[in-house]
């Protein structure tokens, strides 16, 4: 005991590896340079996403009408009574389900599993898919049966169909061109295309994924919870 | 885990055999910045133009008839935009970030020379996209740059129809090709540097290209979304920026949105962006004072943390382009505080030039005219900005010429004199042959000059209360006669400093073909951009071997040393041993 260094001297010699490791030549980060890239890129698109929301709450703030209930709009009925909710709450499911799926095909990845990577990656894309397609069936809904309109519903603000197609949508087109992405590395992972360069890129597309499921997350709560 | 790969590993670059494949989609990033350069000069020239068209009306009220009000908006609002984005931006980062980062850090190209590739040609897409609205029905909008709605969307602003939607479609082309580029370029920086070349011995113009690109890539986003609502509230008739408004006396449909969200959106970018046209500036001039004063620069470290601390700050202050937008008086008093806090680093850095060029051995080479004439202009720019920061100063003087002399001082001019430095310093290393002196020279004093003849005045009919964006001041009583005779002068001295600019560009074309044959490293500089085996370099850049680099980029004059300059990659010895190693 008496011989482990304090904390103090620990959290010191963290930070100096820190530095020295930032400033060192050649890389400041220990990763792959498509990681470093998909990083810095996430980062930007996390700016794109807070300026929706941000824009979206201030909308919803200083709306002179009152705001349409999210519960009820959101509400779906199988014969009886109408569960709120319910269709959101199976595509989070699935959404992030797909990230657990997604996790595991990086981990086979490493270990060169071909075919387990690829099944994984193609399982995940249908996950997406399914996704998309159950967001395609929701705005149906919303714009077939209840009547809401980017530029207006009947149930109140009229912000409030714009901001939900414009988020939604965006983050659909990230699931979409997501799906596209997992497909293409996953027939690489099949033909043997990254045997030589190494498996990294399945992690880098990983990264993405988990990140658009991520952001849903956020979306959901600020749409449907809120 | 640990990933410890050489730069050579990593890479394996694409060697096209055909001459589209080697000049046109090109995937070295030499030939893309070159590409870039000369695409953002083209509608530089575009915008300079219709500059002149502005002027012109100014100094001579009423006697161009092909200049109305309509006109006289649209050209405003296109020169602006043209010049902040499509010209500055472009520039400094397609142009002088592609072809500086990667070989001032030692590396054979950026990380990933395809999607570098993509991002030029989307850039040029958006350039093709925002010249379109030229020629659309009604022609361009006339929203003015900042496109505040709901007047940029509503009928009898020109081009409200089209010309908004060409202009918001290509800011979004432009953030795309940007985020591709920008991507590249920090990758490159932070993960492609040669050995030796550690972080704290990175030359600084290409600290301030990446911290430039790192503001880009957080700041363009709020762009982005602040676009892509107003092309919703446009095409789609969504209300989140407009109001229940009437207009030319009928009700619109819109209803309950929120013009002052588009402002804070639009200035959380707007204010990073002038950043992001100062701070690659702020690096280049750095660079050219230390080579042609034969010094190293003061406080290396400090210029570095100035750099990082500015572009921290410049995401606080945006809302001192809102004093007067009727926002909760606390925010003013918040963003004054962090606006004028902003000027402590940046004061640094003027004091770390002037400090540099000290008892320096000064060559007034014609780069160092220009890095010299920046610091004369920035100083000046920087002083009126302490001005508009303070609430109380900003409200009277916002919206009137004074607010035009100030920002065309500190982020026109004095990023055009080192785009200008820049280019006299480098256009050697890209072509092989230097560009004329005499004509640099004549080019550097009427610019210079012309400038001051242009910018003063312009504070001072600000201060009389000419308010900015008039396309005619009819008689207004409280403004002297002698505002007009300042706008003649203006426009008089604006058509010498534009016609300057056509000198310039001779000179360029001129020397392509019979300029003298450039030594290597003519400049005699220590950065490494100037030690490739091939000069100018080819593809790739290094040749077999990478460079080594043994010692930061400031080795001039050094006590001892055979030549007065030590380059980076030159193996340590008695003298230089471990020398300036910070
Ligand atoms: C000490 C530094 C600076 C301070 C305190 C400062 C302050 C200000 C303030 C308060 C305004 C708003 C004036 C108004 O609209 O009423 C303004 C406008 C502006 N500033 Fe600065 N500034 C500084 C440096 C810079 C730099 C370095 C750049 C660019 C490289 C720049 C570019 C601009 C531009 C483009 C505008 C006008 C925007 C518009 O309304 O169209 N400023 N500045
Ligand atoms: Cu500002």
């Amino acid at each position: 005991m008496a011989q482990s260094p304090g904390n103090a001297v620990l959290a010191h010699d963290a930070v100096t590896d820190l530095v020295s490791d930032w400033s060192a030549e050649k890389e400041v980060f220990k990763v792959h340079w498509g990681k470093a890239m998909m990083w810095i890129f996430l980062l930007s698109d996390t700016f794109i996403f807070t300026s929706f929301l941000t824009g979206y709450m201030k909308v919803r703030i200083s709306s002179t009408v009152p705001w349409p209930n999210a519960s009820e709009i959101f509400a779906l009925s199988f014969g009886g009574d109408p569960i709120p909710l319910i269709l959101i709450a199976i595509m989070t499911f699935v959404l992030i389900t797909s990230s657990g799926t997604m996790a595991l095909a990086v981990n086979y990845g490493y270990r060169r599993d071909r075919i387990k990577t690829a099944t994984l990656l193609f399982i995940t894309a249908a996950f997406g898919l399914t996704f998309v397609g159950m967001q395609a069936f929701e705005w149906t809904k919303l714009i077939v049966d209840e009547g809401v309109r980017p530029w207006g519903n009947p149930f109140g603000a009229a912000q409030f169909g714009a901001s939900f197609f414009m988020i939604t949508g965006f983050h659909g087109l990230h699931v979409s061109g997501g799906v596209a992405y997992l497909t293409y590395v996953a027939i690489g992972v099949m033909n043997g295309r990254y045997e030589k360069k190494g498996y990294d890129i399945v992690e880098i597309a990983g990264l993405y994924w988990h990140f658009v499921d991520l952001v849903w997350v956020f979306i959901f709560a600020f749409f449907y919870l809120w | 885990m640990a990933h410890v790969a050489l730069a050579d590993k990593e890479q394996e670059l694409a060697h096209p055999k055909t001459w589209i494949g080697m000049y046109v989609w090109s995937q070295d990033h030499k030939i893309i910045g070159i590409q870039y350069i000369i695409t953002a000069t083209a509608v530089g020239v575009v915008a300079l133009i219709l500059s002149g068209l502005m002027r012109l009306q100014l100094g001579f009220p009423g006697v161009f008839d092909f200049i109305q009000p309509d006109e006289y908006y649209q050209a405003v609002t296109m020169h602006g935009m043209i010049m902040i984005v499509f010209m500055l931006t472009a520039f400094f980062l397609g142009g002088f970030g592609n072809v500086l980062v990667p070989l001032m850090c030692g590396a054979r190209d950026m990380a990933f020379p395809y999607m570098n590739m993509l991002s030029y040609w989307v850039y040029l897409l958006s350039v093709i996209v925002v010249c379109a609205s030229f020629f659309v029905p009604e022609g361009p909008t006339g929203a003015g740059w900042t496109l505040y709605p709901p007047q940029a969307i509503t009928e009898g602003t020109a081009g409200a129809d089209w010309g908004i939607i060409c202009m918001t479609v290509s800011l979004g082309l432009f953030v795309v090709a940007f985020t591709m580029g920008g991507l590249n370029y920090v990758t490159t920086a932070f993960q492609a540097r040669t050995r030796g070349m550690t972080l704290m011995r990175m030359p600084l113009s290409v600290w301030g290209i990446i911290m430039a690109t790192i503001l880009g890539l957080l700041a363009f986003p709020a762009l982005l979304v602040s676009v892509i609502m107003m092309t919703l509230d446009k095409t789609l008739d969504t209300s989140f920026f407009m109001p229940a408004i009437s207009s030319l006396g009928e009700n619109l449909s819109h209803e309950g949105g929120s013009p002052i969200l588009f402002q804070h959106l639009f200035w959380f970018f707007g204010h990073p962006e002038v950043y992001i046209v100062a701070l690659p500036a702020f690096g280049i001039v750095s660079d050219l004072i230390s080579t042609h004063a034969r010094k190293n620069i003061f406080g290396y470290r400090m210029m570095v943390w100035a750099i990082v601390a500015i572009g921290g700050l410049s995401f606080v202050v945006w809302a001192h382009h809102m004093y007067v937008s009727g926002m909760n008086p606390y925010f003013g008093f918040f963003f004054a505080t962090t606006t004028l806090i902003i000027a402590v680093p940046t004061a640094i850095k003027v004091y770390n030039w002037v400090l540099t060029l000290w008892r320096g051995n000064i060559h007034l080479t014609v780069p160092m005219l220009f890095a010299i004439g920046f610091i004369f202009t920035f100083i000046h720019g920087g002083i009126t900005g302490l001005f508009l920061g303070n609430v109380v100063v900003d409200v009277p003087l916002s919206d009137t010429y004074f607010v035009v002399g100030h920002f065309h001082m500190v982020m026109g001019v004095s990023p055009f004199l080192v785009v200008f430095g820049g280019i006299y310093h480098w256009f050697p290393l890209l072509t092989g042959r230097m560009l004329n002196d005499a004509m640099g020279k004549i080019h550097f004093w009427l610019t210079f000059l012309g400038t001051y003849a242009i910018y003063l005045p312009m504070h001072y009919i600000g201060i009389l209360g000419v308010p900015r964006r008039y396309y005619a001041n009819g008689t207004t009583e409280f403004l002297p006669d002698s505002v007009q005779a300042a706008n003649l002068s203006i426009t008089i001295a604006a058509l010498i400093v534009a016609a300057a600019q056509f000198l310039f560009l001779i000179n360029i074309f001129w020397s392509l073909f019979k300029g003298r044959k450039s030594p290597r490293n003519p400049w005699r500089a220590t950065t490494i951009e100037w030690q490739t085996p091939d000069y100018p370099p080819k593809h790739g850049n290094w040749g077999k071997e990478l460079p080594v680099v043994h010692r930061w980029a400031y080795s001039y004059s050094v006590p001892g040393a055979k030549e007065d300059f030590i380059p980076q990659n030159e193996p340590p010895s008695q003298y230089t041993r471990g020398e300036g190693d910070v």
